[in-house]
């Protein structure tokens, strides 16, 4: 048996994982991570909710007009999103870069809006300890999900914007692609943890 | 990289599908029925919609089987979790339950 056998017994050259790119896979892991960071504040909020005598209602609390356009505005900013990739696609850099540039204007309003919203509600008594409504742990859990939320979005706004330098600096629009593509699976992450969030923070 | 041109999906499509499918959860919250059908309902609606910016928007549908598996493997976490958490807010429930009726449980002579 020769060396080469050995190895391959151990590990085989090609498994049902190996990937076009180890990159994706890696930010695939990494937000399969932050997905389960989600889900526990979600499932978190859920049994405090449940096991809460008062708990107010939360779209009569809060308010949905804003925040259903905030979430029209997170699922238009996927689009650009996924347009920057294909025009990226197609070598059309300065059209990728204009679209990651929506993109990360879609994020930074959503943020500014979000900051907006905050200030609104902590005007009208809500805070992180207590509130007019209802149960305390209503305000807790409300700032805590939005703002770890928010601060993906905040995150994902840097990495665009940085992400448009580096599409700039390639020598090649093809060059950047695969980064791209790595960038808009964040993004389009952030966009269906916010459709989970609306969902059960503001909606049911 | 010219294998990945076939791959984009009608993604205005999508976005139209997700726009309907805010509205219809904006509508279902103001439905006269009861409070579990709709918490029903708009978890189905949610659940539709993350799966279509993930299936489309993050090209889960056109990657590997075994992504797919990685990918909803939270899911399955968070659902767990939710019966891990049920046994503790029930006895919550129970414990509020008897400080508010104390007199039925308090022994009123020895």
């Amino acid at each position: 048996m020769t060396a080469a056998t050995v190895h391959s017994a151990i590990e085989p050259a090609e498994t049902p994982l190996t990937p076009d790119s180890w990159g994706k896979l890696g930010m695939w892991v990494f937000l399969v991570g932050d997905a389960v960071g989600f889900g526990v504040l979600l499932a978190g909020y859920g049994a405090m909710r449940a096991t809460s005598g008062d708990w107010p209602n939360p779209y009569q609390v809060l308010g949905i007009n804003l925040t259903a356009l905030m979430t029209f505005l997170l699922i238009c900013s996927s689009v650009t999103m996924v347009k920057a990739l294909e025009w990226l696609g197609r070598g059309d850099r300065s059209r990728a870069i204009q679209y990651l540039f929506f993109t990360a204007l879609g994020g930074a309003i959503f943020v500014s809006l979000q900051a907006y919203e905050w200030t609104h509600l902590i005007h009208r008594g809500m805070h992180i300890n207590q509130n007019p409504w209802g149960a305390t742990l209503f305000g807790t859990s409300f700032f805590l999900v939005t703002g770890f939320h928010g601060l993906h979005v905040t995150g994902g706004v840097i990495y665009l914007l940085s992400m448009i330098r580096y599409v700039a600096h390639r020598p090649e629009a093809a060059a950047s692609y695969n980064a791209v593509e790595i960038t808009g699976l964040y993004w389009h992450f952030v966009d269906l943890v916010w459709i989970m969030v609306f969902t059960f923070m503001y909606l049911i | 990289m010219a294998e990945t041109a076939h791959k984009h999906p009608n993604y205005m499509a999508i976005f139209w599908y997700l726009a309907i499918l805010t509205i219809i959860e904006l509508a279902v919250i103001y439905m006269p029925l009861a409070k579990f059908t709709i918490g029903v309902l708009l978890c189905a609606l949610a659940l539709g919609k993350a799966a279509l910016v993930a299936m489309y928007f993050m090209h889960l549908k056109f990657e590997a089987k075994t992504l797919g598996w990685i990918a909803v493997t939270p899911l399955a976490i968070a659902t767990l979790l939710v019966f891990v958490l049920l046994p503790d807010g029930f006895a919550v429930l129970k414990t509020t339950d008897a400080a508010k009726k104390p007199a039925v449980t308090a022994p009123a002579k020895h």
